[in-house]
């Protein structure tokens, strides 16, 4: 496998509702300043890899068709990747694979949601005959794992908030952010509405339009690189009986896997920044525990002792995560590309000094997907 | 074999489209009855306009103002139209190549017969009265070789609603289907996986696990453990239980899997993981092959199960 770099960057200004483009020119926004990060035109670019999340979220079948002219696709491969919340992880990777194969030289990525022109919480209660209707979205699927997750490590209440607080003083830095809140405080989320018991409104992710794009390549194009140090993807089933859905296999496979591709041994050591897909609070201490950082039930104690805010041990969403920002299908590569940022030292305000291997993180459908990626400053 | 139950699944929802610059353009100018092209790189004029060269990728910005009025470049005959197409007569689907354009546009001719509409005819736009901004405001094409009407003012519009409608038949799977029927006359009936022996409530057509089909029916009783449980506090569109409601994993004594379900018959602060819960069932009367003939679960007043009896099922 030869080695291959994120060479350029973009992303939208995200926000509750971007009126003022057609998806078309959501993703053009982000992929302009993608090649622009990477000094590339689109005579440089062999194939385009685009990411959605579920096509009921927008009411789009295949969004790859009619949006072929606006990713500058005429006469190359279009590849669509489709993985739920992952999506935007797995097009990364996809992309990436392209790449490290030798198929081609340079690959552009993007991932989009325009979640503005659709009802997400809907597109994910439908009511399926012969069922019981309990379902409630996302937060209603997810909210009884965490309950399962605070009971088995014996969890301290307030790491909830403190995750949240976090996540959106840092996304107060990140000028591209949909929700800034710099004066956000642990008390605050405390008070926040219960949406749903024990996940409260402020430890909720938003639902944002915006798209993010990167540039992958086998040589550098412009004076930075992010090289790819490793790669993973596992998938499980979302049921099956002693399914640990706290903890899943899967999510421990794929990281297992990373580390081991990436040569890293320690990954709380060795890493310097993490970007972890966490559309709830509670999801930071639960995937440090699945990614390896900490042994099972210790991941709140880093998150506790303020390991994970930048200038930690461990800064986790610097960018303040999916957490100030969630266009699902972009979510994803959002946190690979934020990951990038920090290795090629452009991440601006929420840049973690000196950082030099990071993490890109994503899950997705009843956390089943999982996809991650390694970049260092390094070329391997 | 019978058939297995089925029901239908409507889905639907009134999705909105941001039009941004170029397709507002567009649409906002139909309003005015007037058609709108841009000029790519080639100097080609694409009617719609597209938003970015199909040749260069870079976002066009010259528009060009085309007639209402052109010629069928290629049409099929629709015998018998569907429900929300153009019209509700015979019609032609036609590619028109409008005056001043170098593309064709897919509209309909309300051409009468199919020994009317020929490749080569000219046509011009019949535009509806009542005009919102959307490519319906051109009602069709018709045959003729006179000008369209007149443009007139109009607001701008940036965006337009599609409402999508999905209809569908939602059929049980076999293995489904006696557990539903099962469910009539008030059982519960899972299935054991003959490899790992774990049972199935509601029952798989295959171990997720083995990858075997599970074949032994298992009779359970209508009463378990909560494992885990959340509280809906939010209202959302579509939701047919008014919260708050708790929304609880229920593990049935002998199953090896817990489903969701709803938790009542006790405040939200004082439900726990563990707590030993019954089935309520509807009046038997009121009884169909759904889980909701299971009305809610309620706490039976027994001592909580232990942790560890259910831990392996978060």
């Amino acid at each position: 496998m030869r080695p291959a770099a994120v060479v350029g960057t973009g992303q939208t200004h995200h926000a509750a509702k971007r009126l003022d483009v057609s998806m078309a020119g959501l993703c053009r926004e982000a992929i302009d300043r993608a090649m622009a990060d990477a000094g590339v035109d689109w005579s440089d670019i062999d194939a385009v890899v685009l990411g959605k999340a579920p096509d009921l979220f927008e009411g789009v079948m295949m969004p790859e068709l009619f949006l072929a002219d606006a990713l500058g696709t005429v006469g190359k491969p279009l590849l669509r990747v489709h993985t739920a919340g992952s999506v935007g992880g797995s097009t990364g990777n996809v992309a990436a694979s392209l790449v490290q194969s030798g198929v081609h030289d340079r690959v552009l990525a993007v991932a989009f949601e325009k979640q503005s022109e659709s009802n997400a919480m809907w597109a994910l209660s439908v009511p399926t005959p012969f069922t019981m209707p309990v379902h409630a979205g996302a937060g209603g699927y997810f909210a009884p794992h965490v309950r399962s997750y605070i009971r088995r490590a014996s969890a301290p209440e307030h790491i909830g908030a403190m995750v949240a607080a976090k996540d959106r003083r840092n996304g107060a830095r990140n000028p591209y952010a949909h929700l800034k809140q710099p004066d956000i405080t642990v008390e605050s989320v405390q008070a926040s509405t219960m949406l749903w018991d024990p996940i409260r409104y402020d430890e909720t992710c938003p639902s944002s339009d915006g798209a993010c794009a990167v540039v992958i390549s086998s040589e550098p194009t412009s004076g930075r690189a992010a090289w790819i140090r490793a790669t993973a993807m596992r998938t499980e089933p979302t049921t099956f009986a002693g399914r640990d859905q706290v903890n899943p296999q899967a999510g421990r496979d794929a990281a297992r896997a990373l580390w081991k591709q990436a040569g890293i041994t320690d990954p709380l050591s060795e890493v310097d920044a993490a970007e972890i897909y966490v559309p709830f609070s509670w999801f930071e201490p639960m995937w440090l525990e699945n990614l390896g950082f900490t042994d099972v039930g210790q991941g709140w104690k880093l998150t506790e002792a303020g390991e994970t805010e930048i200038g930690g041990r461990l800064p986790v969403n610097p960018s303040g995560g999916v957490l100030s920002s969630n266009p699902i299908g972009a979510s994803g590569l959002l946190r690979f590309a934020e990951a990038a940022m920090q290795v090629m030292g452009t991440a601006g305000d929420h840049q973690v000094d000196g950082a030099r291997v990071a993490l890109g993180h994503a899950y997705g459908g009843g956390s089943q997907f999982f996809a991650m990626w390694v970049v260092g400053s390094e070329k391997p | 074999m019978t058939r297995p139950l089925s029901a239908p699944l409507d889905v639907g929802f009134d999705y909105t489209r941001s039009l941004g610059p170029t397709l507002g353009r567009f649409l906002s100018d139909l309003r005015r009855r007037r058609v709108t092209g841009i000029r790519g790189s080639d100097g080609r004029v694409h009617v719609p306009p597209l938003e970015y060269d199909p040749v260069t990728a870079e976002r066009l910005h010259e528009f060009v103002d085309v007639a209402a009025t052109g010629v069928v470049r290629g049409w099929s005959w629709i015998p018998e139209p569907l429900e929300g197409q153009p019209l509700d007569r015979p019609f032609a689907w036609a590619l028109i190549q409008l005056d001043g354009a170098d593309t064709s546009l897919l509209h309909a001719v309300d051409a009468g017969s199919p020994e009317e509409i020929s490749t080569g005819a000219r046509v011009r736009v019949r535009w509806r009265g009542e005009r919102v901004g959307a490519i319906t405001d051109i009602e069709c094409f018709e045959l003729s070789d006179e000008p369209a009407e007149e443009p007139a003012e109009a607001e701008d519009v940036t965006m337009v609603t599609t409402p999508v409608t999905l209809h569908y038949t939602h059929s049980a799977s076999p293995t489904e289907d006696p557990f539903l029927r099962g469910l009539m006359e008030g059982r519960l009936l899972g299935q054991r996986c003959p490899s790992c022996e774990k049972v199935y409530f509601p029952p798989r057509p295959a171990c997720p696990t083995d990858g075997v089909p599970t074949t032994e029916q298992v009779e359970l009783a209508d009463h378990g453990t909560i494992t885990t449980f959340c509280v809906v506090n939010v209202p959302f569109l579509g939701q047919r239980i008014p919260p708050p409601y708790v929304s609880a994993y229920v593990l049935l004594d002998g199953a090896d899997i817990p489903f969701l379900h709803l938790l009542l018959g006790v405040a939200p602060e004082d439900v726990r993981m563990g707590m030993r819960v019954e089935a309520v069932w509807k009046p038997r009367e009121e009884w169909g092959p759904t889980m909701q003939n299971i009305d809610h679960f309620r706490p039976s007043g027994e001592p909580d199960a232990p942790f560890d009896s259910y831990s392996q099922h978060l």
